[in-house]
This record gives structure tokens, C-alpha cells and sequence, in this order.
């Protein structure tokens, strides 16, 4: 047995790299070239920990990206905290960094662009194991004295480290399905200007702002920290103030809280709107990208015309699919948001940006809460 | 020693592993040209008051490009010579988009997009010169949706452009103010020219032709504002009698093949000085989004859905209304023209607003006047099921105040 501890201890020093956990670094301009420079992860020896101060988190429901899994985490300035808002993302300090890591399962031992749906690896006690998983990108957003930058880096080769991205990417992929169907597709990376797409969330100052770590997102059992709620967690923790029950109760249904859109003890209608919530509604808003469309897909949103219900499309294009309405209540295969969600004609899709894939899980819960619908369209 | 063999076999996939010593295929990149790259590096660095030029030749793109500095202009060598293309597009609901203001783009083509060709949502002071955006494959429905899309914008001047093949419009200026459309050339899209929820507008000097419907002024609900005061004037909307290839369920797949210019629940539209000559539906419509089919339950209670104000004059028109597409149309024109006659030059689909009325009558402001020499209008009598049409020339023969000329700001235009 000494000998096997010797030899890992070979395999570890192979690797010749630092291992020492030390802090993550802010840059207060420019783009650093690799992602290492912000010292905010490290997949040394297999394994991707995360540096000391920097959070990991997740949402209720998430943005669908080609089936791409994603580790989120928040490192904030020693000291700080982020301030609560109810509808908006939290109010982070100058010094924040978000940074979300796009990764897949691969199907191999090779990488040969071939991944599959989950399961999910974990990220569990500050580390995610590598053996199987393809890191992708990793997107910061960092809170300067100017406001938020988006800054995308590219994974390279070997996964040690992720470079520079500006101008985007497009990367030949093989998605493979749970029920073994495969489908080649293009993972897309945004260039710069694309991350304020969906991050500039009022189309009006185009300042660039968080989406994910918002109260209803957030409001749910921490995945991280065990029994207990995530925004209870990042009270205690200090990471959060303001929200507005005690950390004893904080968690209950008095706080904004969107429902996971897998759980099936959810109504449809919570599950649907948390779906549409997390895609649709950074741009489909009253100030977003979207608004020149007059769909406000916002989850307090009340079921009408606003709401996508018997709307007439205004600019869709080929977006229309041939259907008359946004929602046709009852009808699913006569409603534009089955079809739009469902296609991958980029002009046609939605989002526009972000997949270029069909979420057919995703369009299945859309479809099934709209065929529960009563009535028609007048 | 067995456990050593196999601890030392793990423990070599493990190095392998930890270190990611595998050679991985590199990632391809489908369409791209090295110039993709030089461009989009560009348009992230550009800084208020750049030019950014397009140099002569024809190059290929697999993703949007996206501007968002205020104060850029972006200029190529000409219509012909500088041509992005986006045949081998694979991501981005546009080819260029801009989130800026005081943006000029002039002298370049934006071909086959997989959706709009330029979109510039929100900003002023927009300039869109001597730019062609075309399908080259033809009209298809497939093609992308709008060749030039200012939206939500305010003082913008598009001149000289030249749009084709859009299965929409083929320039397309939404829920904007103050704005003149002047010299371009719209053929082969389902609409050629259309200015929708938009205040301000002129358009003049254009030519509409081989499109579904050559000029539109639309208003549509459920947005942000409605619009009015356009006026239109000068151009040529002649012989747009291409059949509707719009997706079923867009707004223009209404549009029946052979409309010359058509004002929908738009107010205040003065058309005047126009040659608008053999469409075969009719020359100019003025309808409701009430005859339109679109569902009263989806449109927000305060939406006006009636065309108030609009005024045609002194326009030139001729050969059109022979046949009229759509079942209704073609019954209409038989019933009251026989199998041999025509559709008068004005079309109104009789909607008007009976909760406005005063006495019986439409507020004199709010009517619509057709007073051009002689030229016919008729009621289609939509509201009643196209039960009883009837000529409505003398009755429509009235006039209204002309509408002032637009004037662009921080000198645009002059």
C-alpha cells in the first residue's frame, strides 16, 4: 500500500502545477488573457476545486444551453456583501466576480466533440472530479467601477487553462441523446458584444447586468451546503443583506421563489412560468431587447394577450411557423412559443442566441401547460 | 504484487487524466473566414467617432455580428463590391445588429441571413446608405425576415438602399419617430416598403415594385406605441403582384398579391403625388385590422384599430384591381364589376369607429378622404360580411389638412 501512496504521489507531482489554494484576483481593466489570471478555479490533478472566498451556486430553473451543464460561483470583495432586491438581480458590489463554466460529459475517454445528457458530475466539498467531463467556457461578468464587463474565455486543449475569447467561437459537437439518438450540432460561444444580448436586461441604458442570482432563483434547498436553503445560506454566510425575513424563516414562500421545472410536485403552470422566466425573460420584459414584440414574459406576467395568450406575432418572420398566435389555450401545435422553442433555424428560434439544439424537454413542459389551457382565441 | 500491477495500471490512467496529456480534436469552425474574425474584433473595439471599412470583396460569415459603441460608422466600397454574406450562418437571429446611436452604415450588401439582415433596436441619429440586403437564392418563404429593421428608433434616414427578396419587408422601419425613407428600391419581398407603430415618417421618391404589396402603414397592437402622421408621396408602387410566399401567421401574410400601397389601422396618412399603377388587387387599401382576421382577444383593450385621417391626392394610378387575390376580393370584383372589369383604384374594407361618431357622422378630422380627380373607391363592407359593397367615391371625396414635412435633426439628411 506504500507503494501505491508513492505512486500517487508520483502522479501529483507529474503534473507540476500549484496547488496551494491562494485568492481569487480582481482585474480592475482590461481583459486578462487566460482565466487563470483571475485565479478563480484550478483543474490541476484532475480535478476542478475552486479558490477560497469564491461560491459556488445554482437556480431553481436554469437558462437551457445545448444540454451544456454549468458550476456558477460569486466571489465577492472580503468584507462585502451583496444588497437584496425582490425583482432584480441582488445588488453586487464593485469588486464582484460571477463566473459560469460551460461543460459537458463526454461520451469517451478521447474528446472527439461526442457528449451526452448528464447525469450531472458534481461539484461536491469544493471540488468536481474531470474524468469524463469536457470543460468548455467559462463567461465572468465583473463588476467594475464602471459597471459590469462580460468576459468569455475558451477552454483549451488539455483543460488546464481557458483563453481569451472575444470574437466567440462555434464548435462541431455530437449531442448525445438519453434514448441514444444522435444529433450533431454547433456549440456557439458569444462574442463580447452578444453576452449584452441577454446581460444588458434594459435595452434602453444597455448597462450589463447578472440575470441568475436573483431572489426567485436563488429561493431554494442549497445544493452545496447541505439542509439547508440557498438564500438562507448566503444570509448566514454574509455573502447577502436585506432579504427581508430572518435566516429562521427565510426560504418560505413569503420570498419571490421560481419552481424547478423537473419537479413534478410543481403545478404545471409554476413549472412552465419558471421556464419561460429563466429563457425568455431577460429580453421579454418592459425594457428588454424584446420589448419591440409586446410579449412581457416576466412570471407575474398575468395569462393574456401581454403574456404571449392569442397574440398576433408582430416581427417573427418565419418565427410564426405557420401558427397564428403566441398561445392558442388548448392547442399547443397552433402556438408560435411550441415552434420557436422547438426549431433551430436560427432566425426562427428562441432564444436567439444560446442553443442550437431543441431543449425537447423543455418544449414538452411548454406544450403540455398550454394543452391544459381552456378556451380558444376569439 | 498483483494489487502493485494493478495500482501502478491505475495509477498511469490517472496521470494521463490529471495531466490531459490527450491530443483532442481541434474545434471546427464551419463557415468562417479569417476576416470573420477581423471584423468582429472590429466592431468590439470601436470607439465613438470610428469608421470601420469594409474593404471590396465578398466575405463569409457563421455568426451575427453585433455593434453597441454609439458614434460608429461603418462603410464599404459599394453595393456591389463589399458583400458580407451569411449563406453558411449558423447562429444569430440577425447578420449585423446594433444597439447604438449615431450610427451610419452605407456602401456594402448583407446577403442571405438566416433571419434579418441589419436590425439596429434602439438609438438615434441612424443613417442606412446605399446598402443592399438581398436573398440571392430569390423570394422564398425561407429567407430571413426583414432586410433593413431600424425598430424603436428615433430620427433615422434610409436612402438610397436597395432590399430584396425578404419574406417580410424588405425595409422595415417599427414603433420609431421621425423618419424619412427616400430613392431606395424594394422588389421581390412580401412588403416592400413598410412603416409600422411609427410617428413622423416620410416616404418618398422610392420604388416598390414585384412585391407582395409595395408600401404599407401599419399599425399593429400590443406594442410599445401606435402610430401615426406618415405621408407618402412620389414613389412608384407599380405592378406588386407577387404571390404572398410570408410565413402563415405574420401579419403580412395577409397582404393580398397585387396591393400598390396600404394604410392598416395607421392615422393621419397623406398620399399624394404617387404613380401607382397596375396592381392587380388594387391600388391603394385602406382597411382595418378588423378585416385582417387577426384575433380580437389578443389585442390589448386600448389598441385603435381603425385607419383615421388618411388622406389620398394628386396621385397618378391605373391598370390595377383586375384580379384581385383572395376569394372575397375575386367575388367582390365579379358581383360588381363582371368577370372582365377591375376593382376601383381605392379599396376601404368600411371599417370605422362608430363610438367616435358624432350625429352619425366621423369627426371631420378623423375621416377618410379621397380626393383624386377620378379615381373610384370602393366599400368592401367588410363589417357586414362584404354584404353590401358599394361605390364610396363622392362620399369619401372631402380633403384634411396636409401633414407637415419631417425634418431630421443634427442634420441628417441634408
Amino acid at each position: 500500500m506504500r507503494f501505491v501512496a508513492a505512486l500517487l504521489a508520483l502522479v501529483l507531482a507529474a503534473c507540476s502545477r500549484e496547488a496551494a489554494p491562494s485568492a481569487s484576483v480582481f482585474h480592475e481593466d482590461g481583459f486578462p488573457a487566460t482565466l487563470s489570471e483571475w485565479n478563480l478555479l484550478s483543474t490541476a490533478n484532475g480535478v476542478l476545486t475552486l479558490s477560497p472566498g469564491v461560491t459556488p451556486y445554482d437556480l431553481a430553473t436554469p437558462l437551457f444551453t445545448d444540454y451544456a451543464l454549468k458550476l456558477r460561483t460569486v466571489t465577492m470583495p472580503k468584507g462585502t456583501s451583496a444588497t437584496y432586491r425582490a425583482e432584480d438581480a441582488f445588488d453586487f458590489p464593485v469588486g464582484t466576480i460571477i463566473s459560469k463554466t460551460f461543460y459537458y460529459p463526454q461520451t469517451g475517454d478521447e474528446w472527439t466533440g461526442d457528449v451526452s445528457v448528464g447525469p450531472e458530475p458534481t461539484f461536491a466539498e469544493g471540488a468536481m472530479p474531470l474524468k469524463g467531463v469536457r470543460l468548455v467556457e467559462t463567461r465572468l461578468l465583473v463588476h467594475r467601477k464602471d459597471g459590469w464587463v462580460a468576459i468569455p474565455y475558451l477552454w483549451n486543449e488539455n483543460q488546464s487553462d481557458a483563453h481569451l475569447q472575444r470574437t466567440g467561437a462555434a464548435i462541431a459537437m455530437t449531442l448525445h441523446r438519453t434514448d441514444g439518438r444522435e444529433e450533431a450540432f454547433t456549440y456557439v460561444l458569444p462574442n463580447q458584444n452578444q453576452c449584452a444580448g441577454c446581460h444588458a436586461v434594459n435595452n434602453t441604458t444597455r448597462k450589463i447586468s447578472p440575470i441568475g442570482p436573483k431572489a426567485r432563483h436563488l429561493n431554494k434547498p442549497s445544493t452545496f451546503v447541505a439542509g439547508v436553503n440557498q438564500l438562507d445560506h448566503w444570509t448566514l454566510s454574509g455573502m447577502l443583506t436585506g432579504a427581508p425575513t430572518t435566516p429562521a424563516q427565510a426560504g418560505d414562500e413569503d420570498l419571490p421563489r421560481n419552481a424547478s421545472w423537473t419537479d413534478e410536485t410543481e403545478s404545471l403552470d409554476a413549472r412552465a412560468r419558471a421556464y419561460l422566466d429563466a429563457n425568455c425573460s431577460h429580453c421579454h420584459s418592459d425594457v428588454g431587447a424584446a420589448d419591440t414584440s409586446g410579449l412581457d414574459l416576466r412570471p407575474w406576467i398575468a395569462l393574456g394577450p401581454k403574456y404571449g395568450e392569442c397574440k398576433t406575432p408582430v416581427a417573427a418572420g418565419g418565427g410564426s411557423g405557420g401558427r397564428p398566435f403566441d398561445i392558442v389555450p388548448g392547442d399547443p401545435d397552433q402556438s408560435i412559443f411550441v415552434f420557436r422553442l422547438a426549431t433551430t433555424r436560427p432566425g426562427d428560434m428562441m432564444p436567439e442566441l444560446g442553443r442550437s439544439t431543441s431543449h425537447e424537454e423543455g418544449v414538452a413542459l411548454i406544450a403540455e401547460w398550454i394543452r391544459e389551457m381552456e378556451g380558444g382565441c376569439g | 504484487m498483483r494489487l502493485i500491477e494493478i495500482a501502478g495500471a491505475s495509477a498511469l490512467i490517472l496521470t494521463a487524466a490529471a495531466c490531459g496529456k490527450k491530443e483532442a480534436a481541434a474545434p471546427a469552425d464551419p463557415a468562417a473566414t479569417p476576416y470573420q474574425e477581423t471584423l468582429m474584433t472590429q466592431l468590439l473595439d470601436a470607439k465613438p467617432g470610428d469608421v470601420i471599412e469594409i474593404p471590396e470583396g465578398k466575405f463569409a460569415f457563421d455568426r451575427s455580428l453585433s455593434l453597441a459603441v454609439d458614434g460608429v460608422t461603418i462603410r464599404g466600397k459599394g453595393m456591389d463590391k463589399s458583400i458580407l454574406s451569411f449563406a453558411g450562418q449558423v447562429s444569430g437571429a440577425e447578420g449585423l445588429l446594433v444597439t447604438a446611436s449615431d450610427f451610419t452604415i452605407e456602401d456594402l450588401a448583407i446577403e442571405d441571413t438566416k433571419g434579418d439582415a441589419l436590425k439596429v433596436n434602439e438609438g438615434e441619429n441612424i443613417i442606412i446608405r446605399r446598402v443592399r440586403t438581398e436573398w440571392t437564392g430569390g423570394p422564398k418563404t425561407e429567407n430571413g425576415a426583414y432586410g433593413l429593421y431600424p425598430v424603436q428608433t428615433k430620427n433615422v434616414l434610409l436612402e438610397s438602399n436597395v432590399a430584396i427578396g425578404a419574406s417580410d419587408a424588405g425595409i422595415y422601419v417599427g414603433q420609431s419617430q421621425n423618419v424619412v425613407v427616400r430613392y431606395n428600391r424594394a422588389e421581390k419581398n412580401v412588403a416592400g416598403i413598410e412603416i409600422e407603430n411609427t410617428f413622423d415618417a416620410d416616404v418618398y421618391e422610392n420604388v416598390a415594385t414585384d412585391n407582395t404589396g409595395g408600401i404599407l402603414i401599419f399599425n399593429m397592437p400590443n406594442l410599445v406605441q401606435p402610430g401615426a402622421r406618415t405621408r407618402v408621396f412620389k414613389n412608384q408602387a407599380i405592378a406588386n403582384n407577387r404571390a404572398n410566399f410570408g410565413h402563415p401567421g405574420t401579419p403580412v401574410a395577409t397582404i393580398p398579391a397585387g396591393s400598390g400601397v396600404v394604410v392598416n389601422s395607421n392615422d393621419q396618412v397623406e398620399i399624394f403625388d404617387n404613380d401607382i399603377r397596375d396592381n392587380k388587387t388594387t391600388n391603394i387599401i385602406i382597411s382595418s385590422i378588423f378585416s385582417s382576421g387577426l384575433s380580437k382577444d389578443g389585442m390589448s383593450a386600448d389598441f385603435d384599430g381603425y385607419p383615421e385621417g388618411v388622406y389620398v391626392y394628386g396621385n397618378r394610378m391605373g391598370g390595377g384591381g383586375k384580379n384581385p387575390d383572395g376569394l372575397d376580393l375575386q367575388a367582390l370584383k365579379i358581383a360588381m364589376f363582371g368577370p372582365m372589369g377591375a376593382l376601383p383604384d381605392v379599396l376601404w374594407d368600411g371599417y370605422s369607429d362608430l363610438a367616435k361618431q358624432i350625429d352619425g357622422a366621423t369627426p371631420a378630422a378623423l375621416r377618410i378622404c379621397v380626393d383624386n380627380e377620378d379615381a373610384e373607391v370602393i366599400n368592401a363592407d367588410a363589417p357586414n360580411g362584404f354584404k353590401a359593397p358599394a361605390l364610396a367615391t363622392e362620399k369619401l371625396r372631402c380633403t384634411l389638412d396636409k401633414l407637415p414635412a419631417v425634418r431630421l435633426a443634427n442634420g441628417l439628411g441634408d
